[in-house]
């Protein structure tokens, strides 16, 4: 097999399908180790990706990750990289959006939740750990660390290792959180997953019965 | 055993059964701490590498069994013994000390791995810095992960430590932090009972088929 080189070699045709397609929208287009990365503007993403999912010619069928970088030096502006396979196609894409540089840049980017389900806790993983929130995300919430944690983004360049607060501090934080809080009601109701349960089941539930029993 | 004469014109009152067979005469104590030490049940609480050495450890080769720790209490309520296997999240952190609430006295923890005693190597934003910041630990097992011998040595310490206790000793009971009521982390028994229905507890065992 014939390593690609590290830079260079040929295009993903996906690439030239969306200049043809977005006009404009098509910002640099990086060829890495026979991987294609394309940068796009932030607000166009959903759309641009939607398209890749739907064509018959692209069939991005797969949503493999979707995560950020930040860089060290603080002119860069903080990257949102969505990695896309195509199965039908046997293709690789990756697409990137550069948010904002500086302290206040809005962290903002529409949700490819409605493309592809897959995004779900893939986005709520990239909230947690960078602060970027997705419009249109049905439950943006954190998803590493609990709910009431309020250091930060950890993942964030400013964060510090060991975290903002004392370690006695972290732990009573910690500590204090609930260990069921973390899962909604439905989650640990079983009058309400009772509904979901096939009806047979059901019923040999209401008779009293008990499974392995 | 120490035999002296016995004194002029004295007779001793003697409890003289048919037979002597089934008799043992001991210190409670020592029965009671030998039955414990023996029978340790763990509660294997594996959240990192170190749990793959502990399963070696329980697996044929090393045999924890010999131990008397053949069987794996996966409900604390059933548990003498918590061995904490692996790095705890903060996250964890509330499962764990609920965990070892859980666990009716007399119990004892041993923490196993340079994680579950210092936080090893992870001296980060999201992992505990040693367990016995949550709850009490009687053992400390070195080494990342311990080799099998390792965590039996340590086990072999605290049948030692049990061996010791006696039942005079008031200290010998582990202090519980109880739940403030008040606090968030407070859940009503009832509350719980209702919540863990469905799973099952040590009473009503709903899915193991036992
Ligand atoms: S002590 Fe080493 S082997 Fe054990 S959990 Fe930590 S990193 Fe893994």
């Amino acid at each position: 097999m014939s390593v690609p080189p590290h830079r260079g070699g040929p295009e993903n045709p996906s690439a030239a399908a969306l200049r043809e397609r977005f006009p404009g929208a098509v910002g640099r287009v990086d060829v890495v180790w026979g991987e294609t990365s394309i940068v796009l503007p932030p607000e166009r993403v959903r759309e641009i990706v939607q398209w890749l999912h739907d064509d018959p010619a692209q069939r991005y069928d797969y949503l493999c990750d979707v995560t950020a970088v930040e860089f060290r030096d603080p002119e860069e502006p903080l990257t949102v990289v969505w990695h896309l396979r195509s199965l039908p196609h046997r293709r690789f894409l990756r697409l990137k959006a550069e948010l904002g540089a500086g302290a206040g840049a809005p962290l903002e980017v529409d949700s490819v939740w409605s493309v592809y389900k897959a995004a779900d806790w893939l986005e709520r993983e990239c909230y947690d750990m960078f602060g970027i929130r997705f419009r249109g995300h049905p439950d943006l919430r954190r998803i590493l660390m609990w709910e009431q944690y309020h250091e930060g983004y950890p993942l964030r360049k400013d964060f510090p290792l060991r975290g903002r607060f004392s370690r006695s501090e972290q732990l009573r934080q910690a500590l204090a959180a609930h260990p069921e809080s973390r899962y909604s009601l439905e989650e640990l109701s079983i009058a309400d997953a009772s509904e979901d349960l096939p009806e047979a089941m059901r019923q040999r539930l209401r008779s009293g019965e008990r499974t392995g029993e | 055993m120490g035999l002296t004469a016995r004194p002029e014109g004295r007779t001793l009152a003697t409890f003289q059964p048919q037979s002597q067979e089934g008799w043992i005469a001991t210190r409670l104590d020592f029965l009671v701490n030998w039955g414990r030490a023996n029978s340790l049940w763990p509660m294997p609480f594996g959240t990192a590498c170190c749990a793959i050495e502990f399963m070696a450890t329980a697996a044929s080769h090393f045999d924890l069994a010999r131990f008397g720790m053949e069987r794996m209490s996966f409900s604390p309520r059933q548990a003498d013994v918590l061995i904490c296997a692996g790095r705890v999240p903060f996250k964890l952190a509330p499962v764990i000390r609920r965990i070892w609430q859980q666990m009716p006295q007399p119990k004892w923890s041993i923490s196993m791995g340079a994680c579950a005693s210092s936080g090893g190597m992870f001296d980060n934003y999201a992992v505990v810095q040693g367990i016995d910041t949550i709850i009490p630990v009687d053992v400390y097992v070195p080494g990342c992960p311990p080799r099998p011998e390792g965590l039996l040595y340590g086990i072999r310490l605290l049948q030692q430590k049990v061996m010791r206790e006696r039942m005079s000793d008031s200290t010998r009971l582990r202090a519980e932090m109880e739940p403030d009521p008040t606090s968030q982390l407070y859940i009503p028994p009832s509350a719980i009972d209702t919540l863990s229905e469905p799973f099952g507890n040590s009473v009503n065992q709903t899915r193991s088929g036992l």
